[in-house]
């Protein structure tokens, strides 16, 4: 079931009021609790690719996003980055060169809390070593303030399949927690079919959404298809972020997807990053999007 | 003597019929070899009768790609080093898309064809 950001608020919780007016980090809303907290997702930054009627700021793109999140009056708790780091190249010294030179330019951040996860254009080549090798895994658990995240690796593996193995570690985990926690799941593709035809889905993705399901509190976050996306499956919340290099037309609108080009009269139209407020619990999300300067949108 | 040329005839018989069938369903067939590589098929516009079965044969010539056509609801890995056999009856006219969908590189988005379902 495709949402908009109108029923996105309702099913958050939200009304538009609060959503539109910034109160919850940036002024810090007074009955806000201790706990809640608010990270930054950024996306499919694509370093190392080359394109000047898509992007004719490709190499100043991602500083840019950087320098706006440092901007931010209240920095975030941590920083997750969710896939297509780098821009896929045949080469795999290109590829570890662009991987490294990424890491470089994001060491830029204020927040030192910076993690990692593959998308095809950095691991489906080599099933993830090279990436492996300059940020360590591709998936994988961490929790913070109350809420479980969840890194699941869709990518790796070039049939776009997070395989049994990877699922059983998902079972085993999911195992330690309980049916009401709060989750959150990284992903890079969506793990829905938003659109076969464009490879926008995971072969076994629904698989993991079986997995999930039966937990009440589950908002999946992910990259891939440039652009914000608000979608539910069962009990579950999915929603795709833009990117950093260029944006990608909306599912199924032209014959074939191609990325959208610069607009001159609007540069980084279709760029960005978002903010996820999480409130006591985690149990609702507030999304902020922002532009790659970072005003807000 | 007798019992012997019977058998050898009905034997005979059986054979005939056997490659008699196999004649008629290899004609009745649409056989379409398909190669793949980086970032191509060869050939990536194909053209079938509606209502008469398809067999796709694959072959890769580099590495692993995919053959996802979600209009037709067919697909398929396509390992390098065999030939990768894919049947399907077309039961409804009209052009459906396909592409790659395993990732093999920079010219991955653009591998892409069509198959075009005649009446």
């Amino acid at each position: 079931m495709k949402i908009d950001r109108r029923d996105f608020l309702k099913l958050a919780g939200f009304g538009s009021v609060v959503f539109a007016s910034g109160l919850v980090h940036f002024g810090k809303l007074a009955s806000a609790a201790e706990d809640d907290f608010f990270f930054v997702q950024l996306s499919d930054t694509h370093w190392g690719f080359t394109g000047p009627k898509v992007n004719p700021d490709s190499t100043g793109t991602l500083k840019k996003a950087v320098a706006a999140v440092n901007n931010l009056k209240i920095q975030p708790a941590f920083i997750m980055f969710t896939g297509d780091l780098t821009h896929v190249t045949d080469d795999d010294k290109e590829r570890r060169k662009r991987l490294t030179e990424f890491r470089a330019i994001i060491s830029e951040l204020k927040v030192k809390d910076v993690r990692f996860m593959p998308g095809e254009h950095d691991a489906g080549l080599d099933e993830g070593e090279a990436f492996k090798e300059v940020f360590g895994k591709t998936h994988y658990t961490f929790d913070y303030k109350g809420v479980h995240f969840i890194i699941l690796d869709n990518v790796s593996d070039p049939r776009s399949i997070i395989g049994e193995e990877q699922l059983e570690w998902l079972n085993a985990d999911l195992k330690q927690v309980k049916k009401n926690s709060p989750l959150v799941v990284f992903t890079h593709r969506p793990l829905f079919g938003l659109y076969p035809d464009w490879d926008w889905f995971t072969r076994d993705g629904d698989k993991a959404l079986e997995l999930l399901n039966p937990y009440s509190q589950v908002t999946i976050f992910y990259g891939h298809i440039h652009q914000e996306n608000h979608h539910k499956t069962g009990n579950i919340i999915h929603h795709a972020a833009k990117g950093l290099m260029f944006p990608l037309p909306a599912p199924g609108s032209v014959p074939v997807k191609n990325p959208i080009p610069w607009d001159a009269d609007h540069p980084y139209k279709g760029l960005g990053f978002r903010s996820v407020d999480a409130k006591v619990g985690g149990t609702q999300y507030a999304i902020s999007e922002f532009s790659v300067k970072g005003e807000r949108l | 003597m007798r019992f012997r040329l019977l058998v050898y005839s009905v034997i005979a018989a059986f054979v005939m019929i056997s490659i008699a069938d196999y004649v008629i369903a290899a004609e009745e067939e649409q056989v379409i070899q398909i190669t793949a590589k980086r970032f191509e098929y060869t050939p990536k516009e194909i053209s079938v009768k509606k209502g008469v079965p398809v067999v796709l044969q694959f072959t890769s010539q580099d590495r692993l790609h995919g053959f996802n056509c979600p209009g037709l609801n067919i697909r398929t890995d396509i390992p390098a080093g065999k030939v990768t056999t894919l049947r399907f009856n077309p039961d409804k006219a009209g052009t459906f898309p396909f592409h790659c969908d395993n990732f093999c590189g920079t010219g991955h988005e653009g591998m892409r064809g069509t198959i075009t379902v005649t009446e």
